[in-house]
């Protein structure tokens, strides 16, 4: 299939899914409208909410104030998760004795512990970052583990007969293959940062996407619930774009890296 | 040719290895080896697969120690790794995140050397293993054979007085394993370190090597025989297997060496059947 094939039956996709939606929403079919459009809104509606989000200016602010909650929980969960990682790796007794309560806390449903962080850090930024924060540290960190534990003997022991110290070993063996066992999770991370902050916003804030879906299905306004949900895609996407062409940069070394996750 | 006024560049005196198996049992690799590489010597080590080649030469590097016996490098007793050797690994040891030259600039790099100047002599290593243009590469870009010559000139750009190699063209195919050890042989003639070259391939052993060791199949493994090799200098690996002076030579190794082999190979099926 040519790319100007491809693309065009992709739009198709969309168009006749937005017709339908349209069509069933506002046509009556034998004398009855088949989904409400109190429960369904329909395409034009949501589109008109998302250009006036757009057109006043309104949606930046909330846009901003998510971007910045993704971006905080990422860097600090990703920081914090290198770090943890290097740590245990490197200190097998206290891998194990942090073992019951590291499988504990990532088992525990993090959507929970929203509540004690608005108690904590209250409605600003803050308590959104934190519960970013703490799904991604487990990803990276699990990643950072593993990739420290799983390098290769022979390559440790070249670095060694190369005349490599414990430093240079970290600098030159272990950190790059911890790196790159990161940077192969950086998808789901950077994902993680941003459900972290939606789902934060949604249980309670003042501003971004979350709150302006919250808010929107406070007053039964489905059209603004709907389009809140595209705004995030898109931004979602975006974001995940960003990354790929990060990560293309950053892991031109592996054989994977063009395939990536396809 | 090898240099007996000075004191050998290894010696291994009765070196015995053994590694802690399931629990107490012991298994006993190696046992009172002894070996010496004199300056400027090249050693090939032969023997059955399974035998502890690759545990002797990790014993000379410093990176396995002897249960007992004793490993001297230049007269000194090898505490912890042995710094005056390269070791050129059977598996790839190349670091994969960084491009052929960084891999060879390293060996430089981190003992203090600028980062240009220790680029620029990586280029000029990576130019005398026939990989000028490769630079850039990555390894895993890299054939098999290239990635030997990148790991061939990583070792040898920090000029070890001792080069040590575990059946280091064990995957390659049959042409690439005769080009590369020509190239292994003009490299080692321009200064003639000592060498010690573990293989399974005796024909292999007896082009490159001054001298070639056998070793007894495993478990236990013992150098059961020693032969000089007197074919002459600079040789050229596809040539020198035609003489008749190598037949010979091969013959009466092979002779000894050929029991160990069916040692060795009815040992590894048995424990195959039993595992």
């Amino acid at each position: 299939m040519s790319r100007s094939t491809l693309l065009l039956l992709q739009l198709l996709v969309a168009v006749v899914a937005l017709a339908v939606w349209q069509f069933l929403t506002t046509v009556p079919v034998f004398g009855k409208i088949l989904l409400p459009p109190f429960f369904f809104s329909n395409p034009i509606d949501v589109g008109s909410q998302i250009v006036k989000w757009f057109s006043s200016g309104v949606i930046w602010k909330h846009l901003i104030i998510t971007l910045w909650e993704s971006i905080l929980a990422f860097v600090i969960g990703s920081v914090a998760g290198v770090l943890v990682g290097f740590w245990f790796a490197r200190q097998p007794r206290v891998a194990a004795v942090f073992d019951p309560y590291v499988k504990m806390i990532n088992a525990l449903p993090r959507v929970v512990l929203a509540p004690i962080f608005t108690l904590w850090l209250g409605l600003g930024i803050w308590s959104k970052v934190a519960l970013g924060v703490t799904l991604v540290f487990f990803i990276v960190f699990f990643n950072v583990y593993q990739g420290v534990k799983e390098v290769s003997n022979t390559v440790l022991d070249n670095g060694r007969m190369l005349g490599m110290n414990e430093r240079q070993l970290m600098r030159h063996v272990y950190w790059p293959s911890a790196l790159s066992w990161m940077f192969s999770s950086l998808h789901t991370s950077v994902g993680f940062a941003v459900v972290g902050a939606v789902v934060g916003e949604y249980l309670g804030s003042a501003a971004g996407l979350g709150y302006l879906i919250q808010q929107a299905e406070g007053v039964f306004d489905v059209a603004g619930v709907f389009a809140g949900m595209f705004v995030l895609s898109a931004f979602v996407i975006l974001i995940d774009f960003g990354v790929t062409l990060v990560e293309r940069r950053l892991l031109v070394w592996r054989p994977t890296a063009a395939e990536g996750r396809g | 040719m090898a240099d007996t006024a000075q004191p050998a560049a290894v010696a291994l005196d009765d070196a015995t290895v053994a590694f802690r198996v399931a629990g107490d049992r012991v298994y006993t690799a190696v046992e009172q080896a002894s070996l010496s590489v004199a300056h400027g010597e090249f050693v090939a080590i032969v023997g059955p697969t399974g035998c502890g080649k690759s545990t002797l030469l990790n014993v000379a590097a410093g990176l396995l120690k002897p249960a007992a016996g004793s490993v001297k490098i230049f007269d000194q007793p090898l505490a912890g790794l042995n710094r005056d050797a390269g070791y050129l690994f059977q598996a790839d040891a190349l670091f994969p995140w960084k491009t052929a030259l960084d891999n060879v600039a390293i060996g430089l790099e981190i003992k203090g050397a600028p980062r240009e100047q220790a680029l620029q002599r990586a280029q000029g290593w990576l130019t005398s293993v026939g990989l000028g243009a490769f630079a850039n590469r990555y390894p895993h870009m890299l054939s098999g054979g290239q990635r030997k010559r990148v790991g061939l000139a990583q070792v040898l750009i920090r000029d070890p007085k001792i080069l040590l190699m575990d059946e280091p063209f064990g995957p390659l195919d049959a042409q690439t394993r005769q080009i590369m050890g020509n190239l292994l042989l003009e490299l080692w003639n321009a200064d003639r370190k000592a060498v010690l070259f573990v293989t399974h391939d005796l024909e292999e052993a007896i082009a490159l090597a001054d001298r070639v060791v056998i070793m007894s199949a495993g478990p236990s493994a013992r150098i059961i025989g020693d032969w000089r090799v007197k074919l002459p200098r600079p040789r050229d690996i596809s040539e020198v297997r035609m003489e008749k002076d190598f037949h010979e030579l091969h013959r009466e190794i092979w002779s000894v060496l050929k029991d160990e082999v069916m040692k060795g190979y009815a040992q590894s099926t048995r424990s195959a059947e039993a595992g």
